[in-house]
């Protein structure tokens, strides 16, 4: 292979191509072609590198550089710079927020040091689309271990003893789940890769599919070599066509090298696979709903049991489980149990990875062990509150989870911590928000969501979360009643213990939740008619107080229905007959002026 | 040989070349278990959108009952009904889209092109759709049209962005 004597990792995440990368891509190439160093220096598209915020990102390796939100007009002057001249170029690096400090060295940036990667190993060094480099970084070797040195009960006990559990959502050991299916008899057998990631403001599965596909695969040959199963699909949301393309190249490599189809490695062992694209239903990341859709149904769930394990796909016994768990196999299989179970905390083990969003400053994707509190990932990872606003809550789990207010942040990330705050881990999405969110409001989003996705299919769920919403609706619009909150919590009780499937059991909880922190805040919506945060438009005033307003004149600037008069030094006002309510003078006020 | 002229009657867009690929398609994969979806959301990539003579126009084809195809069809949110314009607008409605502001900019949208969430403008210039998350948070608010993604869309830029695509 051809030495080269730079790398220029880029980031050709999904984030990152939004951003531009492309165009920096086709600007390096030239400029490099120009100064004749394009033998020399070589630039690699990577997977998403998981700092989006910073997008698009790249490294330049061996030094460890790390240059941030490049354009292409930056780089005639950085390849001459840094390539031609050796100075690397400053005012492209990355700048604490906190301290104002440059620094230049990935390792050094407090988002990366802090964290500790396993599922995310590969992210932004490799080129995803060659197997070469995820096999030069120890790729497949767990695969290789499992077919040739190891019986399927061996590969069983040593998943049980790693204590990893499924990353999807419900954390139920993906050993146990494995044995299960593998009791089974019969010939034909199934493993799945959930890929369906749904969750509002989540994109772990997404980032790991576009960065190291192969790792995934690699998780699916042995799982299926554990169970005895020849066939496998993977269940990818159609919305995602970048994972969708990296994942094809990543199949046909595999065959092309002998890790998936007839005897792979010289084992005797057959295994293949191919991807499932989803029609867009939320409720298809449900096993039974998920097996349903493949084959060619409407994608409803169905009471359990008999499982997956003994009944899934086609009838035939399956095993399912979604993207993260299967990265983290094939490392816990070339390293051991051991090593995995050394990692995190008592019940639960290894890292996890989350999609951190919302109101903070460095929004990205974070793998840290568990065990790791909230704090840490959202103020030392995370640089802390963006705008200099103040932290409100951090939502877990999605439609599904809970908030977690101030109080209970140095909370650690396991499966028992978040549960006992009224959380749950969930698939990984961690959505900040700041004092300017209004939880009455997000939990009607919520609700809006899982009454949307309600397949349709049970009671509790069809009619009880659109009872719900209509509640949250009535009491966002200023029209709650005393007797509201009960009845939203007597419906969540009912919904809760009686729907069929995952969906409904768990789509009151974000209503729950923020009744138990927030319930303040739904007393001011019924009771006083007024929204604390200032983000229900039926209980504003559209007022300005004249006292805090500091008369620089953004909201007139900003206002798109010309309804605030404003002159230099002094205060604006808002001509409530030309208001259209649209919030963009709230959202824009420095002062909060504006009530 | 199926009767092309009469599906074209039927439904203008239903053209013989059209649907010459859609037997194509059919052909290809009737004899594969679970088939049906691929075939729905390729016949649809071709078709532009689902009316319901291709509905069962794809039922007779695959053996399966037009009742069933119906309710495969009004249950994926891929899958469109109506016509689609000439330019697709996906607006993000994820939670941090949402925290950021990207109610705003769809009633922009809304009241310019005066078109509703889910339909397409008379002309058959644009088509709104709003999506689940499409996982790009760290750009919200964002809307994709076509295959483009843009990133931190507020009420104030989206009508110049539009204005792009004609």
């Amino acid at each position: 292979m051809k030495k080269h004597r730079a790398d220029l990792l880029l980031c050709g995440g999904t984030g990152c191509h939004a951003t531009g990368s492309l165009e920096v891509k086709s600007a390096l190439e030239t400029q490099l072609a120009r100064h004749k160093l394009d033998q020399e220096i070589r630039v690699v598209e990577t997977g998403c590198n998981g700092f989006c915020a910073m997008g698009p990102i790249m490294l330049v390796q061996p030094d460890g550089i790390f240059y941030q939100k490049l354009k292409a007009t930056d780089i005639p002057h950085l390849v001459e710079e840094h390539f031609l001249k050796g100075r690397p170029v400053k005012k492209l690096f990355y700048k604490e927020p906190a301290s104002a400090e440059t620094i230049p060295s990935m390792d050094d940036i407090p988002f990366y040091s802090k964290q500790q990667l396993i599922v995310l190993k590969n992210r932004g060094v490799i080129d995803p689309e060659k197997i070469e480099e995820y096999i030069g970084r120890d790729g497949y070797l767990g695969a290789g271990k499992a077919l040739l040195e190891m019986t399927p009960q061996e590969i069983i006990s040593q998943m049980k003893e790693s204590g990893l559990r499924g990353r999807g959502g419900a954390g139920f050991p993906t050993g146990l789940k494995w044995e299960f299916a593998s009791r089974e008899e019969g010939d034909v057998k199934y493993v799945l890769c959930n890929a369906d990631e749904g969750d509002p403001g989540a994109f772990m599965d997404r980032s790991v599919l576009e960065a190291d596909p192969h790792a995934v695969l690699e998780g699916m040959i042995i799982a299926a070599r554990a169970i005895g199963a020849q066939h496998g699909y993977i269940y990818c949301r159609a919305e995602y066509p970048l994972a969708l393309k990296r994942l094809e190249i990543a199949i046909s490599q595999a065959r092309q090298h002998g890790l998936l189809g007839e005897d792979i490695l010289g084992s005797g062992f057959n295994f293949d696979l191919e991807i499932y694209q989803g029609a867009g239903a939320f409720v298809c990341g449900e096993e039974t709903a998920l097996m349903h859709s493949i084959e060619g149904k409407r994608g409803m769930p169905r009471p359990r049991p008999p499982f997956p394990a003994q009944k899934g796909l086609w009838k035939k016994p399956t095993v399912l489980n979604n993207v993260e768990t299967y990265a983290n196999v094939g490392q816990i299989i070339l390293n051991g149990a051991d090593w995995f179970s050394s990692i995190g905390m008592e019940a639960s083990k290894g890292t996890k990875v989350f999609a951190l969003t919302g109101d903070v400053n460095n929004i990205g994707l974070v793998e840290v062990p568990m065990g790791t509190t909230l704090r840490t990932i959202i103020y030392d990872i995370g640089g802390g509150i963006s705008k200099k606003r103040k932290f409100k809550a951090v939502q877990l789990g999605g439609p599904s989870g809970g908030c977690v207010p101030e109080e209970f942040i140095d909370t650690p990330v396991d499966y028992q911590s978040i549960a006992k705050v009224g959380a749950i881990m969930g698939s990984g999405g961690m959505i900040v928000m700041d004092d300017q969110t209004c939880m009455v409001d997000m939990a009607r989003f919520f609700m809006d969501f899982i009454q949307d996705e309600s397949c349709g299919k049970c009671t509790p769920c069809r009619e009880g979360t659109l009872r719900m919403l209509e509640i949250l609706d009535k009491i966002t619009h200023g029209d709650g009643e005393p007797g509201d909150i009960e009845l939203l919590e007597d419906l969540s009780k009912m919904i809760k213990s009686s729907a069929l499937c995952g969906l409904g059991q768990t789509g009151p909880n974000p209503v729950l939740s923020t009744l138990k922190y927030f319930r303040n805040e739904y007393e001011a919506h019924i009771n006083e008619k007024k929204c604390p945060a200032k983000r229900c438009p039926a209980l504003l005033k559209f007022e300005v107080n004249m006292e805090m307003c500091i008369k620089c004149g953004i909201c007139f600037k900003k206002c798109p229905a010309k309804a605030i008069a404003w002159e230099k030094k002094k205060t604006a006002s808002i001509d409530k007959s030309t208001c259209i309510k649209c919030m963009t003078c709230i959202s824009a006020c420095p002062a909060d002026a504006i009530f | 040989m199926p009767n092309y002229a009469n599906l074209v009657m039927l439904n203008p867009d239903l053209t013989p070349q059209v649907m010459a690929r859609v037997d194509e398609i059919i052909n290809r994969s009737k004899d594969k278990p679970g088939c049906l979806i691929p075939v729905l959301e390729e016949c649809q990539e071709v078709v532009g959108y689902m009316p319901v003579e291709l509905q069962k126009y794809i039922g007779d084809g695959l053996d399966i009952a037009t009742s069933i195809i119906y309710g495969v069809v009004t249950f994926y949110s891929f899958f469109s009904m109506l016509p689609r314009g000439r330019h697709t607008i996906k607006i993000c409605m994820g939670t941090a889209c949402y925290v950021k502001g990207i109610a705003e900019v769809v009633s922009r949208i809304q009241s310019e092109y005066k078109i509703e969430v889910g339909r397409t403008t008379t002309d058959r210039r644009f088509t709104l759709e709003a999506v689940r998350c499409l996982g790009a948070c760290g750009l919200a608010p964002v809307i994709v049209i076509d295959e483009d993604t843009h990133g931190g869309v507020t009420a104030d830029r989206i009508l110049n962005i539009l204005e792009k695509y004609e």
